[in-house]
């Protein structure tokens, strides 16, 4: 098994007929994903790539019984799609769109309270079990049906550790971009909880980067619940503080955040940190054997 | 976005926050003028610039009369001033805030901003105010004050008196504390702000309360749904390339080194910094061209990193993904061709068609050196940067 999507999930695309919406919904479907619909407000009962669009969430969702979602919208839309997709009972929603305002997602995270959805993102490159089911941007040909949990921060660091675990013949069991900003769904200990309880992930790839402290949370919780082994990159070790380096979520303030710190806490979970994102791989490989 | 402190204090006064009384000057005529305006004998002169620890530099500094107003100000118009939070360059003080001096009886900390683990606003205070609010958080964390709002409730009155009577006010002050913390809740709010800081809160001699120093910033991403604080940019208080980034949508920050950096995506940004540094080379830059990488972007990429004359070599690295490797090989070229760049570019290409991409950046007439992998793309780099 993987975690969170399979071969049998059903997924819309919000944002659907829009220039990214169209790209990667091509990407999607040839990936093999069950990608059954997509919403487009005023575009209903159009089709667009041979799938039907709707007005609203809730009329794909009760034609298609569609569980996931992935949502291309603009900014300033993202946070009503991520809402609008909550009350129409997707259980999976995956948001793609970098640059939603910081208290726009408190009022989206503070309106999930409480539900069962489960919120992937923003500013992430999405969610995939390779040879199953790929939601989101990644380029899927780097892929590899394996053992290998992946959760990360950062899209292309993502993608470093995939492509290192694939060279190494590793494969993935399933990679979870969490995404760059600093209000966001869901955690590395989320993840980490699932990858756990996973059979088909034999050992765990961490990526974080400055800022925050969700690293050092992460630390604390493979301490005292994660048995697999996990290797971990931290990025940002040169950053200056108080400049945002890319990321919104990715500053140093008043000496919080440090890579520093989190290497720290991490190697004292016993977690195997590496100093260069090259090792990736090589170390998965070694703490496997 | 930063603003100035007087632009701050502009919004703090429509916001219905109390601020001391001053205007602005930006010649000695207008700073003697304006304290003359201002009256009483003692006036602060305040540096405006986009940096703090201002006063341990010279950028905050008291006159007692109008001869000194004139002193100070020639003195600091048109300097650079360097604060620890500025680099080596500093930052030109083109302006100056002159506002009237306040007997001080009590000073105080107070800020508003989003706490990230707890993906809520919260007020923070303390009774040990004007000086360095990270450095009491570190050293008597006890000092600090913190009061979290419940996003549907909105600020409650409650929570201004358990600041209030934790920074020992009592009577009308509990009441003008409310209303302070109310406006800045509101600005927070209405503005998308990211930080408001008022440091230090003062209580008078006469028992009022002023914020003497206001600071904010906003949150980048709403910035656009923000026409009058856009208003307020001032691009001399920024670096120019980082400016001249942002208008190509490149995100770009200036750093000391002489290795030029060019990713697609931040994290592997900066893991390539990480890298360059962990092989004994100082990158020059942040730089991550997004995703999307085409032949204008790389050549707005290399403008950026060869304005500065220190870069003696470029590292790019590009992971492509859903971008081809090959795509991506021609536009370097084509980049490096129009701009006739003679500088040594190290080029690490990863994903899609990475052999077809490879073969094109081989045996060209130009400084190129293709990699065959991350780190030795770093050693490569690194070494070139030496030689040069």
């Amino acid at each position: 098994m993987s975690i969170l999507i399979d071969k049998h999930t059903k997924l819309i695309c919000q944002g659907f007929t829009g220039k990214q919406g169209t790209f990667h919904s091509i990407q999607t479907l040839e990936y093999g994903t069950q990608l059954v619909g997509g919403v487009t407000p005023d575009r209903g009962g159009e089709f667009h790539l041979g799938l039907p669009v709707f007005n609203t969430v809730h009329e794909a969702v009760v034609h298609t019984n569609a569980t996931a979602s992935v949502i291309y919208v603009p900014p300033f839309y993202a946070a009503d799609a991520i809402l609008e997709a909550v009350d129409a009972g997707i259980k999976l929603i995956v948001c793609i769109t970098e640059g939603i305002p910081i208290l726009q997602m408190l009022r989206v995270k503070a309106a999930m309270a409480g539900t069962d959805v489960l919120l992937v993102g923003p500013n992430c490159p999405g969610v995939i079990t390779p040879g199953e089911c790929k939601i989101g941007i990644m380029p899927g040909k780097i892929h590899l049906p394996g053992s290998i949990g992946i959760v990360s921060r950062s899209g292309t660091l993502t993608y470093e550790s995939v492509h290192q675990t694939t060279q190494q013949g590793l494969g993935q069991s399933t990679c979870v971009g969490i995404g760059g900003d600093p209000i966001h769904g869901m955690t590395f200990v989320d993840v980490l909880k699932r990858f756990q309880e996973d059979d088909q992930t034999k050992g765990i790839v961490m990526v974080g980067e400055i800022g925050g402290s969700e690293e050092e949370d992460a630390a604390e919780f493979i301490e005292a619940y994660v048995t697999k082994p996990v290797v971990a990159y931290i990025a940002g070790q040169t950053a200056p503080q108080g400049k945002r380096m890319g990321h919104a979520g990715a500053i140093v303030t008043g000496g919080k955040g440090t890579a520093k710190g989190k290497i720290a806490a991490l190697k004292k979970a016993g977690v195997e940190v590496c100093v260069s994102p090259t090792d990736i791989g090589i170390t998965m490989k070694s703490c496997m054997s | 976005m930063n603003i100035h402190e007087f632009q701050a204090k502009q919004l703090f006064a429509k916001f219905n926050i109390s601020i001391p009384i001053g205007m602005m000057a930006d010649t000695s005529d207008s700073a003697i003028s304006v304290a003359k305006k201002l009256g009483g004998n003692g006036w602060v002169v305040k540096a405006q610039v986009h940096a703090g620890g201002r006063g341990k530099v010279g950028g905050v500094k008291v006159a007692n009369s109008i001869e000194e107003i004139a002193v100070l100000s020639d003195e600091m118009l048109g300097k650079q001033l360097v604060t620890i939070q500025t680099g080596s360059k500093g930052l030109p003080i083109n302006a100056l805030l002159i506002e009237r001096l306040y007997e001080i009886k009590n000073e105080y900390y107070l800020g508003i901003l989003v706490d990230r683990s707890t993906e809520k606003i919260v007020f923070i205070a303390s009774k040990e105010g004007g000086v360095d609010i990270e450095l009491v958080a570190n050293q008597s964390p006890e000092k600090i004050m913190r009061v979290t709002i419940q996003p549907a409730a909105g600020l409650q009155a409650y929570q201004c008196r358990e600041i209030a009577y934790g920074l020992g006010l009592k009577g009308l002050r509990i009441k003008e504390l409310t209303s302070i913390m109310n406006g800045m809740y509101n600005l927070f709010m209405a503005k998308d702000a990211s930080q408001i800081e008022i440091n230090p809160l003062i209580e008078t001699n006469d028992g009022k309360l002023i914020a003497l120093d206001a600071k904010i910033n906003f949150d980048d991403n709403a910035i656009l749904l923000h026409q009058d604080i856009l208003e307020m940019k001032d691009s001399t208080q920024e670096d120019y390339k980082e400016n001249y980034a942002q208008k190509y949508g490149l995100n770009y920050i200036t750093l000391e080194g002489n290795i030029g950096c060019m990713v697609n995506g931040a994290g592997l940004a900066m893991a390539t910094m990480d890298l360059v540094k962990l092989k004994g080379g100082a990158p020059a830059n942040f730089l991550d061209v997004g995703g999307g990488t085409d032949v204008n972007k790389v050549s707005e990429a290399f403008k950026l990193i060869l304005s500065d004359e220190t870069v003696k070599a470029v590292l790019v690295n590009i992971f492509g993904g859903i971008v081809q490797c090959d795509i991506i090989a021609k536009g370097i070229l084509s980049a490096i061709e129009q701009m006739n760049i003679t500088v040594p570019v190290v080029v690490r290409l990863e994903g899609t068609n990475v052999e077809q991409g490879r073969a094109l950046l081989s045996n060209t007439e130009y400084n190129i050196f293709p990699a065959d992998n991350l780190m030795h793309a770093a050693e490569q780099v690194v070494a070139l940067a030496e030689a040069a």
